[in-house]
C-alpha cells in the first residue's frame, strides 16, 4: 500500500505499543491525515506528549518530537513555541497527563491563548499504570482504585477548556472518524491556543471491570453515550445526564500570546532602542 | 573595558546569563531568587530573547528544556521549595541530554522554612534531588566577580557536556549589593553545543565514544529529532534492552567522569605552609577567610580550600592537598552536607571537624576563630 502520509511514519518503531483495538490509532491516523492534508512540512512540526498510553504517539511520527515527563507536555510545547515561533506544536494527552497531573498547565495554555494545538484522547481511566480512576471516569465505574464503583464527579473538559480562554474547542469520538480527521484538521488550522476531545476506548483497562470487555461493545457505549451539538440543543438537562456533547463549541479569534510578545514588547523594545539611538 | 557596577549577586547572574547567550528564561517568583527573574526580564527583549513567567517551577524546568531542543540556550532559577519542584525535569535534561541552567538561591529550609535566611542545605539535593543515577554539574561560587565568571562556566559546560548545570548561591550572596568588576568579552570564552552538519542523513546521536557527550540535532534543523523521558537506544527511541541501558547509562556518567580536568575549578587560599585546613564553599568561604586573615595575624599557620565545583566532587585536589595538611575543619551553613564528601576523600589519618550553623543567620569570622582555636590550640 502506498498511503500519501507514509512519510510522516517511523516505520522502524512499528509495530505500535497499543492494545489491538485501541481508539488511539484512530487519533493518531486521524493526525497523519490531518498534517498530510494541510501539507506540513515534518520539520516544521514539534510533536509533543507526556506519559501514559496516547504520549507514546510522537515515537512513530517523523518529526521533531519529544516523550516528555507525566502531565507537563505544554510546558515543553511552550518553551518551543516562544522561542520559535513560526513552527508548529502540536500536543498529545491523555485525559489524566491533560487534566489530572497537567492539570495547571492546561488552564494556563489555555489562559495565555498560544498557538498549540492539544489533542486529548479520553479514554476516562489510567490505562498505561493498569486501569485507575481518571478525572473522566464516569461516576459509578470500577476501575482498580475504585474497586466500589467511583465517587468523583467527571470533569468536563470543553467547559473547562472554554472558560479558561481557549479560542478553539471541540469534541469527537473515534467511533465517527471521518468527523474525527475533520475536526483535527480544523483544529490545526486554527490560529490560537486549540483542544480537540477525543472520546476513546479503553477495553482492556476500563472495558473489562465495566462489563465491556470487547472494543465492539466499548465503542457501542461510547456511540449511544455521544450527542451532536445540534441535537443536544433540544434536549434536557435530565436528558443529557451522563451523555458527552460532541461537536465545536468555539471558534473564535484572540490575539495570540507568541504574537503578542514579539510584536508588543520585542517590537516596544525595539522602537525603545532606536528612539535613544542605543 | 572592563567596567566596575555595584550589583546585586541576583543581577549578576543575569547580566553573565545574558553574556554567555542565554535567550530564553522561564521561571516563577520565588525569595530569595526573584530580583534575578526581574532584571531578565527587562533585559532579554533587548537581545531579542524571550523571558515568561510560568504558572509554577516544574512548568518553568519543562519549558526550558523545550526551548533548548530548539538548540537555544536556556535558563530558569529558584530557590528551595521551587528546587524541588523542578527536580524530575532536571532529571529529564540529564537523561536526554539536554543543555540548561538551573540557579538556586538557597534559603534555610525544609519546607517553606526562612525564604529571606541564608543557607547552604541543598548541596545533597543539587546532587541527588531527582531520582536515579545521572550526571550532574554544580558550581558555587563566593565572590561577585566569581558569580559572574561561573555563570558563564555554568552555560558553557552545559553546552559542551549537554547536561544541567546547576549554580548554588545562597541569600546572602543573591540579595548582597557589591562592587563587582565585570570581565571584559575578551577574558572569558563563550562555547555552543556541537552541531551536526545541516542536512547530513540521520545518524545515531546518543551513540559515541565514552567521555563525548551526544551530537543531538537541534529541532528544525532537517532531522526527525526524538527526545525520550524513557531511556533510550543510540537512536534516541525507548528500550529495555539490558545492554543498551547499561551502554548509555555508563556513556552519560562516562562524559563527566572522563573530564574532570575541565569542569573541575578550586581555589586555594594560604594553603601553601598551612597546618589546618578550612574547607568552605559560598558565603562561608568569605567568612572563612576573613576569619583566617585574623588567624594568620596571630602566627597560627591556617589556610582555606574553596572549591567552585562542588559536584562533580574535586577529590583528587583535595586528596593532594590533604597529603601535607591533617587538620581540616568544613564550614557550611546546613548541618553537615558536604563534610562526608571531605571524610570520604580524606584517609584515616586526617582530623576532620565540622562548624555547621542552622539558626538563618550565616556564619561569621569570629565563630570560625572561636572554633578553630577551641579544637587545635
Amino acid at each position: 500500500m502506498n498511503l500519501s502520509y507514509e512519510k510522516l511514519i517511523r516505520y522502524e518503531m512499528y509495530p505500535v505499543y497499543w492494545c489491538p483495538g485501541c481508539g488511539i490509532g484512530v487519533v493518531f491516523k486521524s493526525i497523519l491525515i490531518s498534517f498530510d492534508k494541510l501539507g506540513w512540512d515534518p520539520n516544521e512540526i514539534a510533536f509533543i506528549s507526556g506519559i501514559g498510553c496516547t504520549s507514546r504517539m510522537p515515537g512513530y511520527l517523523k518529526a521533531n518530537t519529544i516523550h516528555t515527563t507525566h502531565g507537563r507536555a505544554l510546558t515543553f510545547a511552550t518553551g518551543i513555541k516562544l522561542v520559535k515561533p513560526d513552527k508548529k506544536v502540536v500536543v498529545v494527552s491523555g485525559d489524566g497527563d491533560a487534566l489530572a497531573i497537567g492539570g495547571n498547565h492546561f488552564l494556563h495554555a489555555c489562559r495565555r491563548n498560544i498557538d498549540i494545538k492539544l489533542i486529548i484522547v479520553n479514554n476516562g481511566v489510567y490505562g498505561m499504570t493498569g486501569g485507575q480512576v481518571s478525572p473522566t471516569t464516569p461516576e459509578g465505574f470500577f476501575t482498580e482504585t475504585t474497586p466500589y464503583g467511583n465517587i468523583d464527579p467527571e470533569f468536563d473538559t470543553v467547559k473547562i477548556a472554554e472558560a479558561a480562554g481557549a479560542t478553539y474547542v471541540a469534541r469527537e469520538s473515534v467511533t465517527r472518524p471521518f468527523l474525527l480527521s475533520k475536526i483535527i484538521e480544523k483544529s490545526l488550522s486554527h490560529k490560537g491556543f486549540a483542544v480537540v476531545e477525543v472520546i476513546s476506548n479503553c477495553h482492556i483497562n476500563l472495558g473489562r471491570k465495566n462489563k465491556m470487555r470487547n472494543q465492539l461493545k466499548m465503542l457501542k457505549w461510547i456511540d449511544e453515550r455521544i450527542v451532536p451539538l445540534s441535537k443536544a440543543s433540544s434536549m434536557t438537562p435530565e436528558e443529557l445526564k451522563g451523555k458527552l456533547v460532541t461537536g465545536e463549541f468555539v471558534n473564535k479569534q484572540k490575539p495570540e500570546y507568541v504574537e503578542q510578545y514579539y510584536t508588543q514588547i520585542i517590537g516596544k523594545v525595539k522602537e525603545l532602542q532606536a528612539e535613544f539611538d542605543l | 573595558m572592563p567596567r566596575r557596577e555595584i550589583l546585586q549577586g541576583n543581577w549578576i547572574v543575569a547580566e553573565a546569563a545574558i553574556a554567555a547567550g542565554c535567550r530564553f528564561y522561564a521561571g516563577y517568583p520565588i525569595t530569595p531568587s526573584s530580583e534575578l527573574a526581574a532584571r531578565i526580564a527587562e533585559k532579554l527583549p533587548h537581545m531579542g530573547g524571550v523571558f515568561i513567567q510560568m504558572e509554577d517551577e516544574i512548568a518553568s524546568m519543562g519549558a526550558i528544556i523545550g526551548a533548548s531542543c530548539c538548540g537555544v540556550k536556556s535558563m530558569t532559577a529558584t530557590s528551595g521549595p521551587g528546587f524541588s519542584l523542578k527536580q524530575e525535569n532536571i532529571g529529564f535534561a540529564a537523561m536526554a541530554e539536554i543543555p540548561c541552567v538551573i540557579v538556586n538561591v538557597m534559603r534555610t529550609g525544609p519546607s517553606t522554612g526562612l525564604p529571606t535566611r541564608p543557607s547552604q542545605g541543598d548541596v545533597m539535593q543539587a546532587k541527588w534531588g531527582t531520582h536515579g543515577d545521572h550526571p550532574i554539574i554544580v558550581l558555587a561560587p563566593s565572590f561577585p566577580r566569581e558569580v559572574y565568571l561561573s555563570t558563564i562556566r555554568a552555560f558553557n559546560l552545559s553546552e559542551k557536556f549537554r547536561n544541567p548545570v546547576i549554580i548554588l548561591l545562597d541569600e546572602v550572596l543573591g540579595h548582597s549589593f557589591e562592587v563587582v568588576d565585570i570581565p571584559d568579552s575578551d577574558e572569558y570564552e563563550i562555547m555552543d553545543r556541537e552541531r551536526p552538519p545541516r542536512g547530513s542523513n540521520e545518524f545515531n546521536y546518543y551513540d559515541r565514544e565514552p567521555g563525548k557527550p551526544p551530537v543531538v540535532p537541534d529541532f528544525f534543523t532537517g532531522y526527525s529529532v526524538h527526545i525520550e523521558s524513557l531511556e533510550h537506544d543510540d537512536r534516541g527511541m525507548p528500550t529495555n534492552a539490558a545492554e543498551n541501558v547499561k551502554k548509555q547509562q555508563f556513556l552519560r556518567l562516562a562524559k563527566i567522569e572522563k573530564n574532570l580536568d575541565e569542569i573541575l575549578e578550586w581555589k586555594e587560599h594560604y594553603l601553601d605552609d598551612a597546618e589546618i585546613m578550612i574547607f568552605a564553599f559560598g558565603t562561608s568561604a568569605r567568612a572563612s577567610l576573613e576569619a583566617i586573615k585574623e588567624l594568620r595575624e596571630e602566627g597560627i599557620k591556617i589556610g582555606l580550600f574553596q572549591p567552585i565545583t562542588i559536584w562533580p566532587f574535586p577529590e583528587r585536589p583535595l586528596a593532594k592537598k590533604l597529603e601535607k595538611i591533617k587538620k581540616v575543619l568544613v564550614v557550611e551553613m546546613n548541618m553537615g552536607q558536604i563534610i562526608y564528601e571531605v571524610e570520604r576523600t580524606a584517609s584515616d589519618d586526617v582530623r576532620i571537624d565540622g562548624l555547621f550553623k542552622v539558626d538563618g543567620t550565616s556564619i561569621t569570622p569570629i565563630e570560625i576563630i572561636n572554633k578553630v582555636k577551641e579544637l587545635y590550640l
